[in-house]
C-alpha cells in the first residue's frame, strides 16, 4: 500500500513571541524540514514616507524614532546628515560628539536586546533579565538628554536639540566602567554554553557572495567575513577622530553574528569613553538663525529672534532643490535616507532604506533545508525590528 | 576605479550611447540612462573588474504627476571594493512596464514589489509580483502624489457583524494643509545684510 505524503503549510505568527514583532511567516514543511518560507510583512505599515512628505523637515524627525524603536537616535542621525549635506552646514564639534555618543548608546541598546532575545528564543531566560536592567539605565540617559526614554526626537539638522544636563556625562562615564562586567557575565552564560552553541553554530550560514547579492549590511555582512563598516569606510561626524576596531566573523553562521554583536558592544563602550574625554564645552547647534531655533531668552530680547522662531515653527526652514542618499551604520546595518528636496520646507520624497528589509527578504534562502526549530534561531540572528521593516 | 572622475570617464567610454547623462555631486555619481538599457548597464557595472558595484542598496520611484514621463525610477548601488556609491535613474510613463533586476540581484525581489505596491509600476519577468507592505485586498498606490494622506478606507471591528470591516473614511474635520510659505522674500539688500550678520554671530 502506498501513502501519499503532502507537505504541511504552517503559519508562524503574526502573534508569536519568537517572531520578534508582527511577522507572518508561511512555512512549507516536509516533516520537520523547512522547504520554503514566505514572510508576509506590512502588518505594522504606517506610511511613514507618505507622512514625511506632508511634514516640514523638523516635524519629520520624530518619525525616524519610530522606525527601529530599539535604537531611535541612529535613525535620526541619517536624516539630520542628509539635510546638513544639502544645506552645507557645519555641525559644532561638541554636537558631533554628543550625537556619536548617543548613537553608540543606541547600538548597545539594540545589541543587548538582540543578543538576549536570541538567547531567549533558544531557551535561555537569564540573559534577558540581566540585559534589560542595563537597557533601563541606558534609557534613563536618553530621558535625561531628550526628555523621552524611547522616542527621543533629539537630533536636529545642524546639531542637537539641547545641551546635556549637568551630571549626565559623569553618569555615562560610570556606566562605561560597570557595563563591561555585565558583558562578561552574559558571555559566561552564553559563549561556551553547550546548548546555545548547539542551536547556533553552523545554522543559517551566509557565504560572502550571497551576503553581497542579498544586500546584507552591518553584522550580517561582517559575520560572513567582509570587513565593511560605514563608520570606518565612509566616516560621518567625528568617527574619523575615534579609535575603534571592526569585529569580523569567519563562518557566517548565527553564532558568529552573536560574537560580532558582543564584540561591537565592547567597542561601543570604548567609543563612548573616548567621546566623553574629548568632549569640550561649546555650542551644540549651528548658529544659523534660519535653521536652528533661538533660545527662550533670546526670543524675549530680540525681534529678529522672535521672527526666526515664528517662521521656523510655522513654515520651517527651506531646503534647496537637490537629491541625496546618506547612509549611517545603524546597529542593524546600513540605514539610509534618500532625500529629494524641491526648495520648499517639506521633503518632496524621503525614501527610507531599512537594513531589516533586505535581511528578512533572505529568510527563504537562509532557512531552506533547516529544521523548524532553527527558524527562531535564524530569525533572532537577523535582528529584525518591524518598525523599520514595515515603515 | 579609485576616483569618481575616472569612474565617470570609464562608464562614459565603455557604455557610450547607453548613458544619457552623468554627474558627480555629494561624493556620489548620478547616472541617467534609457529604460531599454537597464539590464545591460546594470550587468556591466556589476561585473566589470574596474567598477564592481556588487551590491544593490535600494530601488525606489519618484512621482511627478504633472510630467508626461510620470515616474523616475531610481536604483542605488554600492561598491565595497572601491567605496563608491552610484545613483542610476530613468524616467517612464505611467503605463510602461520595466524589466526586473531579480535575475542579476536576488535582493531586487522585495524592492521591486515595494515599488509596485507603492507606485503601481509593473515589472516584466518578476517571479512573484504581489503587494508587500499594504493590507491584503488593498486598492490604490499610496505613495503616488494623488493618493490622499488620509487614504480612502478605514478599518474597524464591527460589533454587529462580529468581524473586522472596511468602510470609507469619515472625518469629523478635513485634513488641513496649511500653506505657510509666504511669497514675500524681503528686500534683497536687507536680506544680504542680515545674512552676513548671522554669520558673524
Amino acid at each position: 500500500m502506498t501513502k501519499k505524503i503532502k507537505n504541511l503549510n504552517l503559519n508562524f505568527g503574526p502573534q508569536h513571541p519568537a517572531a520578534h514583532g508582527v511577522l507572518r511567516l508561511i512555512l512549507e514543511l516536509d516533516g520537520e524540514v523547512v522547504e520554503k518560507a514566505d514572510p508576509h510583512i506590512g502588518l505594522l505599515h504606517r506610511g511613514t514616507e507618505k507622512l514625511i512628505e506632508n511634514k516640514t523637515y523638523m516635524q519629520a524627525v520624530p518619525y525616524f524614532d519610530r522606525l527601529d524603536y530599539v535604537a531611535p537616535m541612529n535613525q535620526e542621525h541619517a536624516f539630520a546628515l542628509a539635510i546638513e549635506r544639502i544645506l552645507e552646514i557645519d555641525v559644532p564639534i561638541r554636537a558631533q560628539y554628543i550625537r556619536v555618543m548617543f548613537c553608540e548608546i543606541g547600538r548597545i541598546l539594540s545589541h543587548i536586546l538582540n543578543v538576549t532575545t536570541q538567547a531567549l528564543d533558544v531557551g535561555a531566560l537569564t540573559p534577558s533579565l540581566w540585559g534589560f536592567e542595563e537597557r533601563e539605565t541606558l534609557m534613563t540617559f536618553y530621558e535625561r538628554a531628550s526628555g523621552s526614554r524611547l522616542h527621543a526626537n533629539y537630533f536636529r539638522a545642524g546639531g542637537v536639540h539641547q545641551d546635556l544636563p549637568a551630571g549626565l556625562e559623569r553618569d555615562i562615564g560610570k556606566f562605561c566602567e560597570t557595563f563591561p562586567k555585565i558583558i562578561n557575565d552574559l558571555e559566561n552564560l552564553l559563549t561556551d554554553n553547550r546548548i546555545f552553541k548547539q542551536r547556533n553554530v553552523d545554522i543559517g550560514i551566509v557565504t560572502k557572495e550571497d551576503a553581497l547579492d542579498y544586500s546584507f549590511s552591518g553584522v550580517m555582512i561582517r559575520g560572513s567575513g567582509i570587513p565593511w563598516d560605514l563608520r570606518k569606510s565612509q566616516p560621518y561626524d567625528c568617527y574619523e577622530q575615534l579609535k575603534f576596531k571592526i569585529p569580523v566573523g569567519k563562518n557566517g553562521d548565527c553564532y558568529d553574528r552573536y560574537l560580532c554583536r558582543i564584540e561591537e558592544m565592547k567597542e561601543s563602550v570604548s567609543i563612548i569613553k573616548q567621546c566623553l574625554t574629548k568632549m569640550e564645552k561649546g555650542p551644540i547647534k549651528t548658529f544659523d538663525g534660519k535653521i536652528s531655533p533661538p533660545s527662550k531668552t533670546e526670543i524675549k530680547q530680540s525681534m529678529e529672534a522672535l521672527i526666526h522662531h515664528f517662521k521656523l515653527f510655522t513654515e520651517g526652514y527651506r531646503v534647496p532643490k537637490d537629491e541625496i542618499y546618506t547612509a549611517v551604520e545603524a546597529p542593524k546595518g546600513e540605514f539610509g535616507v534618500y532625500l529629494i528636496s524641491d526648495g520648499s520646507s517639506k521633503p518632496y520624497k524621503c525614501k527610507i532604506r531599512a537594513p531589516g528589509f533586505s535581511h528578512l527578504q533572505s529568510m527563504d534562502y537562509l532557512i531552506k533545508g533547516h529544521m523548524l526549530a532553527d527558524v527562531p534561531a535564524v530569525l533572532g540572528s537577523l535582528d529584525i525590528v518591524f518598525g523599520e521593516v514595515d515603515r | 576605479m579609485k576616483n569618481l572622475i575616472d569612474l565617470e570617464k570609464k562608464i562614459n567610454s565603455e557604455l557610450t550611447t547607453k548613458i544619457k547623462n552623468t554627474l558627480i555631486k555629494h561624493n556620489q555619481i548620478y547616472v541617467e540612462i534609457d529604460k531599454e538599457n537597464l539590464l545591460d548597464v546594470v550587468l556591466f557595472i556589476k561585473t566589470n573588474q574596474d567598477i564592481k558595484f556588487r551590491q544593490l542598496i535600494d530601488i525606489t520611484a519618484i512621482d511627478y504627476p504633472e510630467e508626461t514621463q510620470r515616474f523616475k525610477i531610481v536604483y542605488l548601488f554600492l561598491s565595497h571594493e572601491f567605496n563608491q556609491r552610484m545613483i542610476l535613474s530613468y524616467f517612464i510613463n505611467e503605463k510602461e512596464v520595466i524589466s526586473s533586476l531579480t535575475s542579476v540581484f536576488p535582493s531586487a525581489n522585495w524592492m521591486e514589489r515595494e515599488v509596485f505596491d507603492m507606485y503601481g509600476v509593473n515589472f516584466k519577468d518578476h517571479p512573484d509580483l504581489r503587494r508587500i507592505l499594504t493590507d491584503y485586498g488593498f486598492e490604490g498606490h499610496p505613495l503616488r502624489k494623488d493618493f490622499p494622506l488620509t487614504g480612502h478606507s478605514e478599518v474597524r471591528y464591527s460589533e454587529e457583524k462580529k468581524k473586522v470591516i472596511n468602510e470609507p473614511v469619515k472625518l469629523e474635520q478635513n485634513y488641513r494643509n496649511f500653506d505657510y510659505e509666504s511669497p514675500w522674500e524681503g528686500t534683497k539688500y536687507l536680506k544680504e545684510i542680515t545674512e552676513s550678520n548671522d554669520k558673524k554671530n
